[in-house]
């Protein structure tokens, strides 16, 4: 690892006065550190905002819920509102990597981790996502890849959080000293590699993520996520499906449906949610989704078994929400 | 040992050597910061004293004359870390691991680093009383906390129950995950003094043992939590 110089600082002010010549943010540092280890980057510059207590805690407010950027994996996970209400949201929290790293890591990071694409995470291989002119997954290993959506980079979303945030329509807060906040949906905040590979979402270099605000659901809403990895504990998603389902007694007024690991950015499938509005929530309508958010799908050379996957993930997760099945004892977390 | 022999969290004797020359030296403060100005904006208590008189500035234009920006490095910084109930005064620089300072600086070698990229928590240290991963932060990120180790689970030379219980039902085989394994188990039992299996599986779930001891280790830590294996 580089040696740096870290700019601690207590406020958002003081933190966003260092945001400038190539100085980059540093929350839990998980993810940086594992960039900064692999010399794919080597900033010579920290801002430390771990300790700026205007970043942290979850707050109910009677629009919904809003979350500090410096809110652990952890403290979502385990927060007796965010599990009883946006159940999707602390399954998605509580599954991502391990217990010890969900103590360290932020809700913010987690949103702003990079591509976990192997490639990208070497320093031996320079890529699109690098600004080069070559992918090396399409002729090499891509079983971790995407079988959606891709035309560029097949690198998929990392972050478990945004398939839950993609679910509940989130927004997030993003604040720079020069022109002040604004708040992006979630459904705008990452950048499709196909438009730009080396920019992953909207926010620029000298901004602050401070936080996730999420709308408070309707009445009847029930939620679920679930992650399915080549372990059992950690490790990022091979297939992850996220459900939330406006019920109106037995019929589903609204779906939505979202997944991670099929595609460079989180997918919302239409498909699979018209298998799901307007109909009663059973093993049949459920499976139909699961079988409808695979359409279209062109896997790579060796991830043809996502195709397999993935509904049933969609499936299990769409019965777990609506309350017809246990938690997989096979899924991560 | 770590792949990555040639990386900052194993640096040779010269490099190690490198690091503890810079001396805290006769830097004035800098920009006003004084040692009780830092304690103050970073959050920390007396207890967790940090001492930031010499730190070595990076370059004065970059300074920041903003109370709440503190700058440091990149060379060593004097600092006190609590260990294991003690106090360490030692020189990191910002870029040092919790798990190098642990080690190198302070010489605790119970804990091991094996992937030094928090997927196998083989480097389990307490913060206060919550599991972390030594080897994915900062020990800057430390500084204010309690930090405990693997050598100081022991109170008086008396093992812990969860390191007794290891012993009696031979819950290791090679021991190098055996460090993090024990504190991973004895924090859970801190939270929850009955746990079932299926918790101690929870908890347990990012460490791994290369051994695969792993029933073992279920059976010790809940005999040391004194529940009955459960089904
Ligand atoms: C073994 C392992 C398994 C994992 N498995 C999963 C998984 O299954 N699912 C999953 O989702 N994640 C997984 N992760 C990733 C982990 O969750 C992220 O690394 C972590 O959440 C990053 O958070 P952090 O606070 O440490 O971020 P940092 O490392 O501090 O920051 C990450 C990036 O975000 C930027 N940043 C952080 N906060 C802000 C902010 N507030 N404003 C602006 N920029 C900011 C930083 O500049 C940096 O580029 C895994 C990690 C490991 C090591
Ligand atoms: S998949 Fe994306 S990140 Fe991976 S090598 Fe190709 S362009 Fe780079
Ligand atoms: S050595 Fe820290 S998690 Fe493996
Ligand atoms: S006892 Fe050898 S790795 Fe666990």
């Amino acid at each position: 690892m580089n040696a740096f110089v870290l700019a601690d600082c207590t406020t958002v002010d003081g933190a966003l006065s260092q945001l400038k010549d190539g100085a980059v943010v540093k929350a839990g540092g998980v993810d940086l550190l594992d960039r900064m280890k692999n010399g794919t980057a080597q900033p010579e510059k920290l801002v430390n905002i771990r300790n700026i207590p205007a970043l942290r805690g979850i707050e109910e407010t009677d629009k919904g819920l809003k979350i500090g950027a410096l809110a652990t994996l952890t403290e979502i996970s385990e927060h007796p509102a965010i599990r009883k209400q946006y159940q999707i949201l602390s399954d998605a929290c509580g599954s991502a990597a391990t217990p010890h790293i969900r103590n360290m890591a932020t809700v913010g990071g987690n949103l702003l981790q990079p591509v976990q694409c192997w490639y990208y995470r070497s320093a031996d291989f320079q890529c699109l996502r690098k600004g080069k002119d070559l992918c090396f997954a399409f002729n090499g290993l891509n079983q971790y890849h995407a079988i959606m959506d891709y035309r560029t980079c097949p690198a998929v979303a990392p972050s478990s959080a945004a398939v839950a945030l993609f679910g509940l329509d989130a927004n997030v807060e993003l604040v720079s000293s020069k022109r002040g906040q604004r708040v992006v949906s979630i459904k705008d905040f990452y950048v499709h590699p196909d438009a730009n590979p080396t920019k992953f979402a909207v926010i620029e270099p000298d901004e602050l993520l401070t936080a996730v605000v999420i709308p408070k659901p309707a009445a009847g809403t029930r939620s679920a996520y679930q992650k399915y990895g080549e372990k059992d504990s950690f490790d990022w998603a091979i297939a992850d499906a996220g459900v939330v389902l406006e019920m109106d007694g037995n019929i589903c007024r609204k779906a939505i449906v979202t997944m991670g690991a099929a595609s460079p950015v989180v997918r919302r499938s239409a498909q699979a949610e018209r298998e799901l509005t307007g109909k009663p929530i059973t093993e049949a309508t459920a499976r139909a989704a699961g079988k409808a958010a695979m359409e279209g799908a062109t896997p790579l050379s060796m991830n043809a078994y996502k195709v397999d996957l993935f509904p049933v993930a969609i499936y299990r997760t769409v019965r777990l929400a609506a309350g017809q099945m246990d938690r997989d004892p096979r899924a991560a977390g | 040992m770590s792949a990555h022999e040639d990386s900052h969290s194993n640096p040779g004797s010269q490099q190690k050597e490198e690091l503890l020359k810079h001396e805290p030296g006769g830097d004035p403060p800098r920009n006003g910061i004084t040692r009780r100005g830092f304690l103050k904006g970073a959050g920390i208590t007396a207890a967790g004293t940090a001492l930031l008189e010499g730190v070595h500035g990076f370059n004065t234009a970059a300074q920041s004359t903003d109370p709440g920006v503190k700058v440091l490095g990149p060379g060593a910084v004097p600092v006190t870390l609590s260990v294991n109930g003690k106090d360490h005064a030692i020189q990191i620089e910002p870029r040092t691991t919790l798990a190098e300072a642990l080690r190198i600086q302070i010489g605790l070698t119970g804990t091991k680093v094996i992937c030094d990229r928090g997927s196998c928590s083989g480097c389990t240290v307490w913060l206060d009383k919550m599991p972390v991963n030594s080897c994915t932060m900062l020990a800057i990120d430390a500084l204010g906390r309690h930090v405990t180790t693997i050598e100081g689970l022991s109170e008086a030379g008396q093992l812990h129950p969860v390191q007794a219980a290891f012993v009696k039902h031979d819950a290791l085989q090679c021991g190098f995950c055996t460090p993090g394994m024990v504190m991973s188990c004895a924090a859970l039992l801190e939270s929850n003094s009955h746990p079932t299996e299926q918790d101690v599986r929870h908890a347990i779930s990012g460490n791994l043992c290369r051994c695969g001891t792993y029933a073992r280790i279920f059976a010790a830590t809940l005999d040391a939590a004194g529940t009955s294996r459960k089904a």
